[in-house]
């Protein structure tokens, strides 16, 4: 459904190029913007597409270095099915700038702000599942804790170029650049690194290399923090996105020195974090089925799991079906 | 086929393979009625935009038998599927056999009103906007049929050597749920078409 709408406009495109069609075609009346839009339609949904599979990985991790089950789950299940609707109706955001009218503005507007409140909702349940917890800092949850922080700031700056003026004065430059990198890598790529190591016991039947996981995450964060965070500030002076190369003496030279120093960090971690997994497939510790002590049905199963995955097809009357089996005298489908 | 797979309807079997094909024809629908629906959008958004003729007004003539053949087709289908719940194997394929024909006949009927758009009134997808989106959008609608009536000759090419029976009523409904679906997309194609875009 996401999808769809670029199929749809790359079969429109296909029509223009090859069948002497005028979709976009501007001399015969046709419109470059409509383009735009099919594109969004498109393009801010997948954003989401892309985030909402990082948060669920937060939603496993969190809650067992934490050792609490999760805050609110109904109220996530919630804000994630409101952000999937919310999404769809935010595409526009992304064409301030192109003129459109002041009501499609402030719709557009409204409903980027709009986004915020499930996705806040979820940030407030993840610190609520964190918030008194026994948290234990390995290296998934410390991903993790970093993409809360992270994602927040992700999202403010999101909300910042909600508002239309400001937008106005940003559009196209290193300050949009810094804060979609700020979801996809601070975001997304920091769960997907928690995935990485959460769940290689299971997938590998071995444990990864704990210091050298940790080394990974420290180098990986101060990388990220060094080359998005100063990444806004170029793009508040005015660096426009895009260019390979600009004059001396605009106030940006230090800055985008700072960008790059970044990246040298964020490769050695990537490095360190390739090794590991290669080291740790031939030498890592057995893990067992259940390291972490976890409530899922994964973890009842062997490491790696059979083909079959389970002998017999488990009974679950919980969200915490292991943590039933672990605690008989007090499940959680007694609460739930 | 073993004793352990013969399909029951205890309520614990609902996800059973059909259930996953249903499923898989809705995920399937949704996907191609937000393909439709750009397009959709795109030709009222470019309604009266073109910069020189033919415009709709001046070439179009409502297709009022071909869209009745389409629409009832929708009926003998669902005639058919009944009838195999049934099982009564004849009926099916007789219904089937309508439904194949009455898809054919829209389809004959596209291919009529194109001949004529293209040789006496020299209009092509490359004339202007309307060309553009008008073959467009009725030419995807009419791949959608012509794959729904290849999908309908298979199903009927099996029901000749006598090999469809009652138990496969649950597949070919699944079958009937994309006809329905190109269904009614064309009374949305027809209503943007033929009647707002008029």
């Amino acid at each position: 459904m996401v999808v769809s709408p670029l199929t749809a406009a790359q079969i429109m495109l296909a029509i223009d190029r090859y069948l002497g069609g005028h979709f976009f075609d501007t001399q015969a009346g046709g419109s470059a913007v409509i383009w735009m839009h099919f594109f969004w339609i498109f393009g801010h949904p997948e954003v989401y597409v892309l985030v909402i599979p990082a948060f669920a990985v937060a939603s496993e991790v969190i809650p067992v270095f934490s050792r609490k089950a999760i805050f609110g789950y109904p109220i996530m299940v919630a804000a994630t099915v409101g952000i999937g609707f919310i999404s769809m109706s935010v595409w526009a955001h992304h064409m301030f700038t192109v003129g459109m009218t002041s009501n499609a503005n402030a719709f557009f507007a409204l409903s980027t702000m709009a986004v915020g409140v499930p996705t806040g909702i979820k940030i407030f349940n993840w610190l609520a599942t964190m918030w008194g917890g026994k948290i234990e800092f390995k290296t998934p949850m410390l991903f993790c804790v970093a993409f809360l922080f992270q994602f927040l700031v992700a999202g403010l700056t999101g909300i910042m170029q909600s508002v239309v003026p400001f937008d106005w004065q940003l559009a196209n430059s290193y300050f949009v650049v810094a804060h979609f990198h700020y979801v996809i890598v601070g975001a997304i790529l920091f769960c997907l690194f928690a995935a990485f190591y959460y769940w290689y016991p299971k997938a590998t039947g071995r444990m990864y290399n704990e210091a050298l996981g940790k080394l990974h995450f420290w180098l990986f964060f101060i990388g990220f923090h060094l080359t998005f965070d100063f990444m806004h500030i170029p793009g508040l002076l005015g660096m426009p996105r895009r260019i390979y190369t600009y004059e001396p003496g605009r106030g940006w030279d230090t800055l985008n020195l700072i960008v790059s120093i970044g990246v040298i960090f964020q490769a050695a971690g990537v490095l360190v974090f390739a090794a590991n997994l290669i080291w740790s497939y031939f030498r890592g510790k057995i893990a067992g089925n259940d390291p972490w002590d976890a409530w899922t049905l994964e973890w009842t199963t062997s490491s790696p799991p059979p083909a079959y995955n389970f002998a017999v097809i488990p009974t679950v009357k919980s969200r915490r079906p292991l943590w039933d089996l672990k605690h008989p005298e007090d499940p959680d489908w007694k609460y739930e | 086929m073993s004793a352990a797979t013969v399909t029951t309807f205890e309520p614990e079997l609902r996800w059973g393979p059909s259930a996953r094909g249903r499923l898989g024809m809705y995920y399937l629908i949704v996907a191609e009625a937000a393909i439709f629906s750009i397009f959709v959008v795109a030709y009222l958004f470019y309604l009266g935009k073109s910069l020189s003729g033919p415009t709709p007004q001046q070439v179009l003539h409502v297709p009022v038998f071909f869209t009745i053949c389409l629409l009832s087709s929708s009926v003998t289908i669902h005639l058919a599927v009944r009838s195999l719940r049934k099982a009564k194997p004849g009926a099916f394929a007789r219904w089937w056999f309508l439904t194949l024909f009455l898809g054919a006949t829209f389809l004959a009927g596209t291919m009529i009103e194109w001949r004529h758009l293209i040789y006496d009134e020299g209009l092509t997808i490359q004339t202007n906007l309307f060309g553009t989106t008008y073959y467009s959008l009725v030419g995807l609608h009419a791949f959608h049929v012509l794959m729904g009536l290849l999908a309908l000759s298979i199903v009927w090419l099996f029901a000749m050597f006598g090999k469809v029976k009652s138990e496969h009523a649950e597949r070919v409904d699944t079958l009937a749920l994309y006809w329905h679906f190109v269904d009614t997309v064309w009374v949305v194609v027809f209503l943007v078409v033929y009647v707002i875009g008029r």
